[in-house]
């Protein structure tokens, strides 16, 4: 069966003045994937997330993301994303149940739809004490599966996530990442940003950007195999050690 | 000391590196003394208006000629019947009518007197105020000399505009923006710049090391002092020079109490710095609670004395109240530093107690 | 005498506590670790031993000088890099170390030596504005700011919090070189793979301390069984192996997944049952413990 493509991507580059943020990237992400998506700190991950999301206009090359154009379709590709991150999640003086609604809202969601789904999540989060919470008062790891289920709310294609799981403790990261696994399940495909390189071994492919570049992707099993190492992590190391811009 | 050089060295670059504030603090002073100097003013320039005199006799064309003659109005109709004020006042073509009564020269010399009306568009009602002040003051000034030439034995009232002949509304905002802006340059951002350093986690540093926090906020103060001190200096320029309202008093007193009101203010701002924790808040409390209040009661736009005593009584609290009205003193007025003295007094006592409370409030630690 | 002596520490904001009854201690010239997520109470800790904040109850000595009474004396001593990379990000690299060398009575030529390693990869942009610097830039330069001063203690709170792992690494061997000057290290990280990095290590989790050991010990305390496993399907293998009988807790780890077991547990039988449900390539085998499993475990008792 011939996989249905998501994402894809054809020599996408971003330019700054004379700085290269993205330099030319080309990649395609299967229906129903974790794609993992690495590199250090201003290696262009954010930047290059940013086109795909339709919120920065590629210099040039071309992609497309749920079918439509990052160019000229960018309307419509917000509708059919998701997306979430540690810094920008859920409103934090809202209730459990008023974040969901809200979310549930922008994306034009039906009044009896909303009801029916916002109990089926609480009751999978085992949430439903919590429906009344303020978000603030719930613990960080609390905090990022809640803010996750919402970003994936309106089911969309794709979910982008941007280090989702940063500073939560372990049990919950695992937690987190079988929430990644069923929505995946489900035919949603998740691109993911991570610094825990752990993290990087649950991912079905990872690509780690250089510089701008995409200098290795592949399953972590073969990439493993590729440079000899018995971690992400000592892949990571040997690529990034490469990197000769800083910023 | 070294230690409070690199600090002040560090709150200098702070500033300057700031380009986008550092424009507003220095260019606005010099739009708000020419949005109100020029754009925003009260004063009466070239206006229009009307004389009505069923039998225009030669003092009745005198004066018309004088209205002419000033830069204050223009005369562009003549009217005979009181029918036609209401068309000319309508048709917004004249703001101001002056009727004359029949044979007014002759009345002059009767013991009854002349007769005078003016009408006026009051739609504004200041301008009105204003339009039928200047015309009686023009129409004053003629009638003494007449009086003076010993023809007549007097008709109208004399009025004398002391300190402000030509009632400039510069005399009366100059004080009122020195004292805006150096309480919005040393209160308000004094405190934005003292909390933005607790919001970027660099005061918890600065809390860690040897140095006393007193010596962290003092050097905060000391660039936007010398800021306030180049604001007052262009203020004082652009007054004389561009709106001509002089320095009527002693540079030397308008000064001094100029150093005590950014003291004062100065002290203000880091009170406020040790209450906000976040710099949206310190800019709330300096704009709500400082410049709304400082603008609408101090007695910069609405004059004190119409005021009801709560408001009143929150006026005094306020110490650009005393600044300005010790500028008005001394700057408009002309008056020896010890007609001031009152205000210089609050004043200096409003530093003490500002400086008092803001230092009980400086903490040693974060909470 | 300890470096650090911190005893019985509670420390509330309303109604939530963030330290619980804290105790330990640090020795001199030690790397000391405080590993835990974030709203642990980390944060809290370093402030009080950093002079910053004041415990409800509970003792704190630094250096034999107590942080309530003798915080004038200690803020000579004391190297803080708080979570955010407090630097002022309108001032040059240059005008960032020069003014906080300036804040401690000292100058950078009086401490080049301390810092001279780390500020070599800073050379290059000393003229660059701290908030141009990339992340593990930022954090370099915060170190050496924190640094300048030859603090004979040094509190990093979080350091290497969203740096990536390279930058990472590099800041672990500049801490492990700043050991060898002798210089006491308190850090904090939510990484738990940085915690082999230290002599000593604290796991910390609701403002309670868990285990208080060195990272070896801690991983050999682990008391029960650990395995891992892995096979073709790793999404299903995870709900299959919990489904077995005998399996405590099973968690994906990395490129494998690890379960505690008890007594009940044959592993023999667990293969063939996963490979009745049709599992390829299934391997099992006892695994050693790391800092995480520990953690794991530990949070869950």
């Amino acid at each position: 069966m011939e996989k249905e493509i998501v994402i894809h991507a054809d020599r996408l580059t971003k330019q700054f003045g004379n700085f290269t943020a993205v330099d030319r990237i080309s990649f395609d992400v299967a229906r129903g994937e974790v794609f993992g998506f690495l590199g250090a700190n201003g290696a262009g991950k954010t930047t290059a997330m940013r086109m795909l999301c339709g919120l920065s206009r590629p210099t040039s090359g071309t992609g497309t993301v749920a079918g439509y154009d990052i160019a000229r379709q960018h309307e419509k590709i917000k509708r059919n994303i998701g997306y979430m991150s540690q810094k920008f999640s859920l409103y934090e003086d809202l209730k459990v149940w008023e974040n969901i609604r809200l979310y549930a809202g922008i994306y034009g969601m039906k009044d009896a739809e909303i009801a029916r789904k916002t109990d089926e999540l609480l009751e999978r989060l085992d949430f439903t004490r919590e429906r009344n919470t303020m978000v603030k008062a719930l613990p960080l790891g609390w905090k990022q599966k809640l803010a996750f289920s919402v970003s994936i709310f309106h089911d969309p294609a794709i979910v982008f996530l941007d280090e989702p799981t940063g500073g939560v403790d372990p049990y919950t990261r695992r937690q987190f990442w079988e929430m990644i696994y069923e929505a995946a399940d489900r035919g949603i495909t998740v691109f993911v940003t991570t610094h825990y390189m752990d993290e990087a071994e649950y991912c079905d492919r990872v690509s780690i950007m250089v510089d701008g570049r995409i200098d290795a992707l592949d399953t972590p099993r073969s990439l493993k195999a590729q440079f000899g190492v018995h971690s992400m992590e000592e892949v990571f190391q040997a690529l990034a050690r490469k990197a000769e811009r800083t910023e | 000391m070294r230690e409070f050089g690199a600090f002040v060295k560090k709150e200098f670059y702070h500033i300057l590196r700031d380009r986008r504030t550092m424009l507003i603090v220095l260019v606005m002073p010099v739009v708000l003394i020419i949005l109100f100097g020029f754009a925003l003013s009260t004063e009466v320039r070239n206006v229009n208006i009307a004389i009505l005199s069923p039998s225009p006799d030669p003092t009745v064309r005198q004066i018309a000629e004088r209205l002419d003659a000033s830069e204050y109005f223009t005369v562009t109709q003549w009217l005979s019947t009181p029918e036609e004020i209401n068309d000319a006042m309508k048709s917004g073509a004249v703001q101001l009518v002056i009727a004359f009564g029949p044979h007014f020269s002759g009345g002059m010399l009767s013991p009854e007197g002349s007769q005078m009306q003016m009408i006026v568009d009051a739609s504004d009602a200041n301008m009105a105020q204003s339009y039928t002040s200047y015309a009686s003051g023009i129409i004053s000034a003629f009638a003494g000399e007449l009086a003076a030439a010993g023809d007549e034995n007097g008709i109208l009232t004399q009025v004398q505009f002391l300190y402000n002949p030509q009632m400039k509304s510069a005399y009366n905002f100059v004080p009122g923006i020195m004292g805006l802006i150096m309480m919005l340059i040393c209160a308000m951002m004094t405190s934005i710049s003292i909390v933005r350093e607790k919001e970027m986690g660099t005061m918890e540093v600065l809390l860690v090391s040897p140095v006393r926090p007193i010596y962290i906020v003092v050097s905060k103060m000391v660039p936007y002092f010398v800021l306030s001190c180049i604001n007052l200096a262009t203020i004082l320029l652009l007054s004389v020079f561009v709106l001509g309202v002089p320095v009527a008093g002693s540079l030397a007193a308008l000064w001094l109490v100029s150093l005590i009101y950014i003291v004062a203010n100065l002290s203000l701002g880091l009170l406020i710095s040790t209450m906000a924790q976040q710099q949206v808040i310190a800019l709330m409390f300096s704009g709500l609670l400082l410049m709304m209040p400082t603008m609408l009661l101090s007695g910069m736009i609405f004059p004190i004395e119409s005021m009801p005593w709560p408001l009143r009584g929150i006026s005094c609290i306020l110490p650009a109240r005393w600044y300005i009205t010790a500028v008005r003193k001394l700057m408009i007025q002309g008056l020896p530093m010890m007609y001031a003295w009152k205000e210089i007094v609050i004043l200096a006592s409003m530093a003490v107690v500002l400086i008092g409370a803001s230092l009980k409030k400086l903490n040693n630690r974060l909470e | 005498m300890p470096a650090v002596s911190v005893a019985h520490i509670v420390k509330r904001y309303g109604k939530t506590v963030a330290l619980d009854g804290v105790s330990f201690e640090v020795e001199k010239g030690e790397l000391f670790g405080i590993i835990g997520p974030d709203g642990a109470g980390k944060t809290t800790l370093f402030r009080i031993i950093a002079t910053l904040i004041l415990a409800d109850s509970g003792t704190a000595t630094v250096d034999g000088f107590d942080v309530v009474r003798d915080y004038k004396e200690l803020r000579k001593r004391i190297g803080y890099m708080p979570g955010r990379f407090s630097l002022y990000q309108d001032l040059t690299v240059e005008e960032n170390l020069s003014f906080f060398a300036a804040v401690f009575g000292t100058t950078i030529e009086e401490n080049y030596r301390l810092v001279e390693g780390i500020y070599k990869f800073l050379e290059p942009f000393r003229k660059r504005r701290a908030g141009k610097l990339s992340g593990g830039m930022k954090q370099k330069l915060a170190l050496c700011c924190a640094l300048i001063h030859k603090p004979d203690i040094l509190y990093l709170d979080e350091p290497t919090t969203g740096v990536d792992p390279v930058s990472r690494k590099e800041f672990w061997e500049m801490l492990g070189k700043l050991q060898q000057e002798g210089i006491t290290i308190v850090v904090s990280t939510p990484y738990m793979d940085e915690a082999n990095l230290c002599d000593r290590i604290a796991l910390i989790k609701g403002g309670r301390f868990l285990e208080i050991d060195t990272p070896q010990n801690i991983r050999e305390s682990f008391s029960v069984p650990l395995w891992a496993v892995r096979s073709d399907r790793m999404h299903r293998l995870l709900d299959d192996v919990r489904a077995f009988p005998g399996v405590d807790n099973c968690y994906a780890f990395g490129e494998t997944h690890h379960f505690t077991s008890d007594a009940a547990f044959d592993a023999a039988k667990l293969c063939d049952y996963l490979h009745g449900l049709g599992h390829g390539d299934v391997a099992l085998c006892p695994a050693s413990a790391t800092i995480e499993d520990c953690y794991m475990l530990l949070a869950r008792q």
